[in-house]
């Protein structure tokens, strides 16, 4: 990786650390997922090594889903380091907070469309958040990081998906979380089809029900 | 604050699950008493109906010796606070029931406090944190929260059962044997001390949710294989979850960008999880802080200290609506004193 230079951090993430910096004449985005000291030492490169290789492999799979994602320039298992396209744009959580009313209703309708194809597809997002999704100037919404993404077709993790993405904006846009919500979960139907949907809405209600009590445990 | 409510006591029961507690404390935020009363199970977990019929029979006792250590009288009580939820049901009742009774034989209002809250206030007061990223790890409940907006917003949790439920299950199924005052999570975290090797274990994190009953499904079937070492078991089941809730709390810290992370709950007594917690603090500049151990746990005081907050910000539970809620969200309860 000699040939990087300049790198700038843009980000101090609690999972990695992201830098700006100069590929072949390219801008691009430098992901490196730093050793954590909290983590025995063998689980830490297990998770590292893992979430490296897995998150390029998904970002291809949501391309080809039709979902954006940076391109993935180059992949480094052994020092937990992923350089990819940057992305020029505003995130969508600081657009949702200073457009109108109309405006947020039509870009969550498109997140929700975009959501759709990923499971369509069979991949989960794992950290759908609005910190996650950039609109670049021509309109396109790119999805990243997906470290946390997995391949699945089972309804379980695609409710528990929308359900992270409902979480996160009841926590940072809770003013208008609901109308959010339900203008994701439309963009959503529209692709995956009124059933299907219903479906992963009684998952997530059968989620958000799951009790952290257990009263009784048979363990006989 | 109306003058009168400058100065008070305020008397709070906790009966969420298995412990009765009594706690006095007065409004300046001194904790006068404190009595804890387990209810230790001859056998599996909690029962809800078996504790709740312990917390009927230790209330009297636990109340009188609660006086006594406060040293005052029933009288000189301001205000009655108690548990409202989220909890079991039966042991929930129990402790609403000797409130009402207490407050009306009393003549004083009563104040129903969210278990959940009462954790993280009860943390700040003993540790002094003001504005903290919490971590609140119990029997019941894994919760990362922050003060956003009125409201101590949920950042992540677990998907199904709680961390302290996770090791207390996995402890009973390799029958460790509990005596009293020791929680099944000491016995882990002993254990987990002469733990050398570390056996994969499933690693779930989504977003910023937890699940943890998958990995107590896969560390009870090695147990039941019988190839590991118990310790390394306890070691690599305390090292998975924990590295869990930690990568969590830790997203949430650079999210918020607070400047505190406190640790509350019962298995936040672990030293374990408390050295990793403070690595992430340290390495984000914030600074540490974890409960006291009496206030970890289950306990009246906390209830008390919550009963004030809200009793001196005009919030008094009349008994009509007093019922007990199950299910009490920590979001869904405003927190008009926090600024």
């Amino acid at each position: 990786m000699g040939e990087i230079s300049q790198p700038q951090l843009i980000k101090r993430g609690a999972e990695a650390c992201l830098y700006l910096a100069d590929w072949h004449g390219r801008k691009v985005v430098m992901k490196k997922r730093l050793p954590k000291k909290y983590r025995a030492p063998a689980l830490d490169e297990h998770i590292r090594a893992y979430r490296t290789i897995h998150e390029p492999q998904l970002m291809h799979e949501a391309k080809k889903a039709g979902v954006p994602t940076p391109t993935i320039y180059l992949i480094d298992a052994k020092n937990a380091t992923i350089i990819m396209e940057y992305i020029e744009g505003e995130q969508v959580k600081r657009l949702l907070a200073k457009v109108s009313e109309g405006e947020r209703q039509v870009l969550c309708r498109k997140i929700g469309e975009l959501i759709g194809k990923l499971h369509k597809n069979g991949i989960v997002h794992g950290d759908l958040t609005t910190s996650n999704m950039i609109q670049t100037s021509e309109g396109k919404i790119f999805f990243v990081d997906f470290g946390l993404g997995e391949k699945t077709k089972e309804l379980e993790a695609k409710g528990v998906d929308l359900h992270l993405m409902k979480r996160a904006l009841q926590s940072t846009h809770f003013q208008f979380a609901e109308k959010c919500f339900n203008a994701i979960i439309e963009g959503y139907v529209s692709v995956l089809g009124v059933k299907e949907v219903k479906n992963v809405l009684d998952k997530i209600r059968e989620i958000e029900r799951r009790g952290r009590y257990i009263a009784e445990r048979r363990s006989e | 604050m109306p003058a009168k409510t400058r100065e008070g006591y305020c008397l709070g029961i906790e009966s969420t699950a298995d412990d009765f507690s009594v706690g006095i404390a007065n409004f300046k935020g001194e904790i006068l008493a404190n009595v804890i009363s387990a209810y230790l199970p001859q056998k599996g977990g909690i029962h809800p109906r078996e504790a709740a019929r312990h917390h009927a029979e230790a209330a009297n006792k636990v109340l009188e010796e609660a006086f006594q250590k406060a040293g005052i009288k029933p009288k000189d009580i301001t205000v009655i606070a108690f548990s409202q939820g989220p909890g079991l049901g039966p042991c929930l009742r129990t402790g609403a029931t000797v409130a009402r009774a207490l407050a009306s034989y009393l003549g004083v209002p009563l104040v129903g406090v969210n278990h959940c809250v009462a954790h993280i206030e009860i943390g700040k007061l003993k540790t002094g944190a003001l504005d903290p990223v919490t971590l609140y790890v119990s029997g019941g409940n894994t919760i990362v929260a922050a003060f956003d907006s009125g409201r101590y917003r949920v950042f992540g949790e677990t998907l199904d059962i709680a961390l302290g439920n996770c090791l207390d299950v996995f402890a009973r199924e390799a029958g460790l044997r509990q005596k009293p005052g020791e929680p099944f999570g000491a016995i882990v975290e002993k254990l987990a001390k002469n733990g050398r090797k570390l056996i994969p274990l499933p690693y779930t994190v989504k977003g910023m949710d937890m699940s943890f009953s998958g990995l107590l499904t896969a560390a009870v079937n090695l147990l039941k294989k019988g190839e590991d070492r118990l310790e390394d078991l306890c070691y690599s089941l305390q090292e998975t979850a924990f590295s869990m809730v930690t990568e969590v709390t830790e997203r949430a810290l650079a999210h918020t960008e607070k400047r505190e992370v406190l640790l509350t709950g019962g298995v936040a007594a672990n030293k374990r999880l408390q050295e990793m917690v403070k690595l992430i603090a340290e390495e984000h500049d914030a600074e540490f802080c974890v409960v006291p151990s009496q206030f970890a746990i289950d306990n009246g005081a906390m209830i008390a200290w919550t009963g004030v907050l809200a009793f001196t910000h005009g919030i008094v539970t009349p008994i009509h609506e007093s019922f007990v809620k199950l299910r009490w969200r920590l979001e869904e309860v405003e927190v008009p004193w926090v600024k």
